[in-house]
């Protein structure tokens, strides 16, 4: 197979590499615990979860608010990865990303929708209508991008997301600005950011997003097919309508907890099944898992690189992922869609 | 010479126009559309005022409330909203011509987003330190600077189209992130929601000093595109063609991209970042006028003059006592008819 030209060859260095990555996200998830304005001991870190003592203001904001902090960045680093990934290879266009593809913009104005037009609070009904929104999202620009006889064509889908996502988001604007009340409300939220979540807001999607990680992991066998071409995989047997719809789904559940958790933090999919594919190939059976490591990796990293650019303030994450991820999303797009 | 048009041509100018009598036609109707609705929107709002009336308070005769009204309150704001109209209109056209894609807009190029990061650091980090007046100043400087970040980072032994738009959609999605983030960040939430209010685009309480500080640009850089349209017309036609016909094609279309940027660049300067105008305008000026520039242009023009006022005389009036900007109804009336546009122009490249 062409395909093994990138990447590591060998099975088992591949697999020593998955091992490699999922040692560093359990570092650094421990960084992100003990590192910020509060420096936390690790002793004191590891006391807080093992026997928990409430009069030790260390122990209470590593747990309260640390360990929270790192375990959604990671959850959420990983499922946006994923989701690009997977998005990627149904639209077979490098830009595929939540943000980029108007899917974190439908979501976003859901949202706001809801918490300022109907006053509505509960994280577990956020979660369905962030859903609904970036499920709008999609097939608007799915539909928008393959209409015509030329299908998805990889310039049209990214100008279509391009016109969504412009779209999503005046309308946000006009909500916001005939309700400044709401605007104080969602402010915190619109960048992205995973500060002060508490663990109950990622517990309530958790079941979504551990769903999706598994249909991933099941369905990449048929991500590879479906990469060689829609007329390859037809011919080969495959229903690509049923993997796409079943890919879909899957995007939309990622990145509509995510935007429910943290709000819209963009360019994660574009830029860590990039630089994944350096290391697991063409191959989605290998690519889906390294990209959910190094995702989760690249999330709780710009977090903690968030907390001390203006220390002792703090940049939302979203900001540090868009400024890591454009220099990749140019070089991608200097590089070319078309191959 | 074929029947029916009119020719203009100029060598001195290098200028070429082929004119349909029936586009000179079209022009006048749509001026005398234009220039009505103008009388008829200054006496709509909170006091009517009869067209009759509207037109004798212009020329300083008739009641000094109506007087007052008029002159001072809502012809300035009505007069931005053609010039505003008009430039994001021409700038539209202009870049669906230079990209040759019917989805581009001006905002694709950075223009709006540089403008918005500008103003927002202006509105939100620098209160009071520098005139409000100097607002547009800064925001003209985000939007040229931004233009020139993408075009600087599309080059690749020239610029090509398409990598144009590309790296026009990354960095406008980074610029505005960080456009949200200076807004989540501001100092006071008043100076966020005045932020935010802008980012919309609005002409909320405009004056015949922003009138003054907007008819320069607006009307050389017309001009400059209404001289630009046998350019323009040979850059439809693909890099191949164009250079073919010995048109230096890299540095006309900069040539042409910088009249583009400037041209929407003031408009979005003095109104804030007003959506799907520069879309709007020039397919329906396609629908009318038929693709080549010269007959386009002017058109466009027009129409997108008259989307913003309509849009604005429909936002500050509907909702009294509350005036609403005027970016949420282009918003509002440009969302659909896009989706329709991207459905009929299912099969263009």
């Amino acid at each position: 197979m062409e395909s093994t030209s990138i990447g590591i060859s060998n099975p088992w260095a591949r697999s020593a590499g998955l091992l490699i990555l999922g040692a560093a996200m359990l570092v650094f998830v421990g960084l992100s615990i003990v590192l910020g304005a509060t420096k936390i001991s690790v002793q004191q870190a590891y006391d807080s979860i093992v026997q928990y003592d409430s009069t030790s203001n260390e122990q209470i904001i590593a747990r309260t608010t640390r360990v929270p902090r790192a375990l959604i960045a990671a959850a959420i680093g990983a499922s946006l990865a994923i989701a690009g990934a997977i998005m990627q290879a149904i639209t077979r266009n490098p830009l595929g990303d939540p943000t980029i593809l108007g899917i974190n913009s439908g979501a976003t104005l859901s949202v706001v929708t809801a918490i300022t037009v109907f006053g509505i609070g509960s994280m577990n009904v956020l979660v369905w209508i962030s859903f609904l929104g970036a499920a709008l999202g999609a097939m608007s620009v799915f539909a928008l991008g393959s209409l015509g006889r030329d299908g998805l064509s990889p310039m049209r889908i990214v100008l279509a997301g391009a016109a969504m996502t412009a779209l999503f988001g005046s309308f946000t604007q006009g909500l916001l600005v005939m309700n400044e009340n709401g605007l104080n409300d969602v402010l915190f939220w619109l960048t992205g950011s995973i500060a002060g979540r508490s663990l109950e807001s990622l517990s309530s999607v958790l079941p979504y997003l551990a769903v999706s990680w598994i249909a991933a992991l099941i369905i990449c066998r048929h991500l590879n097919v479906l990469a060689m071409g829609e007329d390859t995989a037809k011919g080969l047997g495959q229903k690509t309508i049923a993997v796409k719809i079943i890919g879909s789904i899957i995007i939309v559940l990622l990145a509509g907890s995510s935007v429910a958790v943290a709000g819209p933090i963009g360019f994660i999919g574009i830029v860590v099944p990039q630089i994944s594919r350096l290391f697991a190939g063409m191959d989605y059976r290998w690519l889906i898992p390294y990209s959910a490591l190094s995702g989760a990796l690249l999330l709780l990293a710009a977090d903690i690189m968030a907390r001390y650019i203006i220390m002792p303030q703090e940049l939302p994450v979203g900001v540090m992922t868009a400024v890591i991820g454009t220099p990749v999303f140019i070089f991608i797009a200097r590089k070319g869609l078309n191959k | 010479m074929r029947k029916g048009y009119i020719t203009i041509r100029s060598s001195a100018m290098s200028l070429s126009v082929q004119l349909h009598k029936r586009l000179i036609l079209l022009f006048l109707v749509l001026l005398a559309v234009v220039a009505g609705s103008m009388v008829v929107s200054t006496g709509i709002g909170d006091m009517y005022i009869n067209p009759l009336d509207v037109w004798k308070a212009v020329l300083g005769q008739g009641l000094p409330d109506h007087i007052l009204v008029v002159q001072t309150l809502r012809l300035p704001r009505i007069v931005i909203a053609i010039m505003v109209g008009a430039s994001l209109g021409v700038a539209g056209a202009m870049m669906q011509s230079i990209i040759r894609n019917p989805l581009a807009a001006p905002d694709l190029i950075g223009v709006t987003g540089g403008a918005s990061l500008a103003a927002v650091t202006f509105l939100t980090y620098l209160p009071g330190l520098y005139s409000i007046h100097l607002l547009p100043v800064a925001a003209m400087i985000g939007a040229v600077a931004a233009s020139a970040l993408i075009y600087m980072l599309a080059w690749k032994r020239g610029v090509a189209p398409v990598r144009l738009v590309l790296v026009g959609i990354g960095i406008s999605a980074l610029i505005s992130s960080l456009t949200t983030m200076l807004i989540v960040m501001s100092p006071t939430i008043y100076a966020a929601s005045s932020a935010y209010l802008w980012i919309t685009g609005t002409i909320y309480g405009t004056s015949w000093d922003n009138v003054l500080s907007l008819l320069p640009w607006t009307t050389v850089f017309l001009l400059l595109a209404v001289l630009s349209v046998r350019e323009l017309n040979i850059h439809q036609l693909g890099d191949d063609i164009a250079a073919g016909t010995g048109s230096a094609v890299q540095r006309k279309r900069l040539l042409l991209l910088g009249i583009c940027v400037i041209l929407a660049g003031s408009a979005v300067s003095m109104a804030g970042p007003i959506g799907f105008v520069g879309l709007l305008a020039p397919h329906m000026a396609r629908r009318l006028a038929g693709p080549s520039a010269g007959s386009m242009l002017p058109i466009a023009g027009l129409l997108g003059g008259l989307i913003v006022l309509l849009a604005d005389l429909v936002g500050r009036t509907a909702f009294l006592p509350h005036d609403i900007p005027v970016g949420v109804f282009t918003a509002g009336i440009g969302a659909p008819f896009f989706i329709y546009l991207l459905y009929r122009t299912r099969n263009a490249r």
